[in-house]
């Protein structure tokens, strides 16, 4: 794991110099920004039952379906097509300090977008000049489901990079697959032939998949250990097959 | 590390993709300190040759052992022994020049300390102070190639593997890097692969020429003339009445003979092609036997030296001619 630090923060350097990096930060704070406003304003014209970041919290799909892909599909997709993988490969590193510097790296600039949404509540504590009105509680939720969440897409995002040479078969790709985990899913549950008995199984796995269960759990302050492993145990897979994926390219190149 | 070990041994080596050779048992050695040039047409195996001795590819059989080390299971240790340059020399688009290398070092284990030295020493000897600061993707295709170089010697490895180190090069920087291949030679062993015969002919010590995914000669440029087209060449320029030419050659050297022959030039001239077995000089008993006979009149007669190009077409003819009466094949 020695090389590990150095490709993270090689990484690290490399998403900072890149334009598009900041193109798809700003891009990120505007919708960001924008479903913020719209909170405020319903927060405005009614009382609510929640706490604003409940609801915040409840467009986190909007970015993650579209950062995730942007901030991951060059990865590794890159690497290949350009024939880096070669060189970085033949020195002495391992394919999973590769996979996961990119991994770390791209993690770092998720969560440091995200961080930055923190902004906007200190904007709201700041203004509403009453402390009463800002609830901390689901705002921690709120992040801490955003961190381990964003840990197994942005595993995803890899995987789907270590795919293809292409950028944006491996961009697509990956939307497809966090498209069908946060939304297909959801979709899929209240479908009446799961009620079968034979698929009993199967409707418990979907429950237990549904993200936004998970969220409502996060932001309730209930951290449930079955949900964090599911998230976790998928970061590893999702990795383990990135290296794989990775490897076995190179045997079949 | 065995000191005393070859710096690169290849035994039997075999590579297939799905069920075609592109390495079929090749076997050479490459002692420490060495340049072997690599010689081969286009799918002839090089690269994957190299990509072999590299660890970055498994082979299919066979062995490979670098310094004493086998490659194929011990891959880490052998990746601190190499500095690479794959074909077209891929490069990051979008860093500058020192902070490539800086990286590249980082990642080949050299402390950083002696990283910053050995960086300002490699820019020098690679001509690169002057782009250090520039983007990689935004520099002459001369400029990377040497970035290329530069990254393969930075961590002074005993093995240096180039495949086509010199494509695409104007031939002032063929010169450079010429010079520079051969800096390393007794402190390095080199192994490049080129298209470009008489480049791999003046920095090679020696030359192996692969076809087929197969060693078809080896040796240094002298042997292979030799042993590949087993014969000495002259040009002679003469005008007279050439029938009785053949008669004066057999008393001087029985094996000589007439191997080509043009049309008259305006002033009479014929220009023959003469090829002996014998390697000893012929030109002087040739000329004196020739002017002291007043049937000829001679213009001009030169030694031709057959190239390291006319040693490859024959080399990879012969191969070509085995393939097709079935002796070698798949």
């Amino acid at each position: 794991m020695r090389h590990f630090f150095t490709i993270l923060s090689h990484e690290i350097r490399m998403l900072l110099v890149n334009p598009s990096t900041y193109i798809a930060g700003v891009l990120f704070l505007l919708v960001m920004g924008m479903s913020f406003t719209w909170l405020l304003e319903r927060y405005n014209e009614a009382p609510q039952e929640t706490s604003p970041a409940n609801l915040f919290f409840l467009f986190f799909w909007v970015p993650v379906l579209f950062m995730v892909p942007l901030l991951t599909m060059k990865s590794i997709s890159e690497e290949r097509r350009l024939g880096t993988l070669e060189t970085l490969l033949t020195t002495p590193v391992t394919t999973g300090e590769v996979v996961l510097g990119k991994f770390g790296a791209a993690y770092f600039l998720y969560i440091t977008l995200w961080a930055s949404t923190g902004g906007f509540f200190w904007m709201l504590r700041k203004f509403s000049h009453d402390a009463r009105f800002f609830d901390v509680g689901p705002l921690i939720g709120g992040y801490l489901f955003v961190a381990i969440s964003g840990l197994f897409f942005i595993a995803i995002g890899i995987f789907a990079s270590s795919l293809s040479r292409n950028q944006a078969v491996a961009g697509i790709l990956s939307f497809g697959v966090l498209f069908a985990l946060i939304l297909g899913v959801n979709f899929v549950q209240p479908m009446e032939f799961l009620n079968n008995a034979a698929l009993h199984p199967a409707k418990v796995a979907i429950e237990y998949m549904q993200v936004f269960r998970h969220l409502n759990d996060f932001t309730q302050g209930i951290v449930d250990t079955r949900q964090v492993l599911y998230y976790l145990s998928g970061t590893v897979l999702a990795l383990i097959f990135s290296i794989l994926s990775v490897e076995a390219k190179l045997l079949h190149s | 590390m065995s000191d005393l070990a070859p710096a690169i041994e290849v035994e039997n080596l075999v590579k297939t993709y799905a069920g075609v050779a592109a390495v079929n048992q090749v076997s050479f050695t490459v002692q420490r300190g060495e340049i072997l040039g690599f010689l081969g047409p286009n799918g002839a195996g090089k690269s994957t040759t190299m990509r072999i001795l590299t660890g970055f590819l498994p082979a299919t059989s066979g062995t490979v052992r670098l310094c004493g080390i086998p490659v194929a299971t011990q891959t880490d240790q052998v990746k601190r022994l190499i500095g690479y340059m794959p074909e077209n020399n891929p490069l990051p688009e979008d860093m500058r020049v020192s902070e490539y290398l800086y990286y590249r070092g980082r990642l080949k284990e050299i402390g950083r300390r002696k990283l910053r030295t050995r960086l300002d020493e490699v820019l020098e000897l690679c001509d690169l102070k002057r782009v250090r600061h520039r983007v990689i993707g935004k520099l002459s295709k001369g400029f990377r190639q040497r970035v290329g170089i530069a990254e393969a010697i930075l961590a002074e490895p005993p093995v240096i593997i180039m495949d086509e180190p010199t494509i695409g090069l104007d031939p002032h920087q063929i010169l450079i890097v010429r010079d520079l291949i051969s800096s390393l030679r007794g402190r390095m062993t080199v192994i490049i692969s080129s298209h470009i015969l008489p480049e791999i002919e003046m920095t090679c010590d020696r030359v192996l020429i692969i076809n087929q995914g197969r060693v078809v000669a080896t040796g240094t440029p002298s042997e292979l003339r030799r042993e590949i087209l087993g014969h000495s060449l002259y040009r002679l320029e003469i005008a007279g009445d050439l029938s009785g030419l053949n008669n004066v050659f057999t008393a001087i050297e029985p094996t000589l003979k007439i191997s080509d022959k043009s049309e008259p030039d305006v002033f009479g001239f014929t220009t023959l092609q003469l090829a002996t077995e014998r390697d000893e000089p012929l030109g002087e008993e040739l000329l004196r036997a020739l002017t002291s006979d007043s049937r000829y009149r001679v213009r001009a007669l030169a030694r031709v030296h057959p190239t390291l190009e006319d040693v490859f077409l024959a080399a990879t003819k012969r191969t070509w001619d085995l393939v097709d009466s079935g002796n070698i094949g798949h």
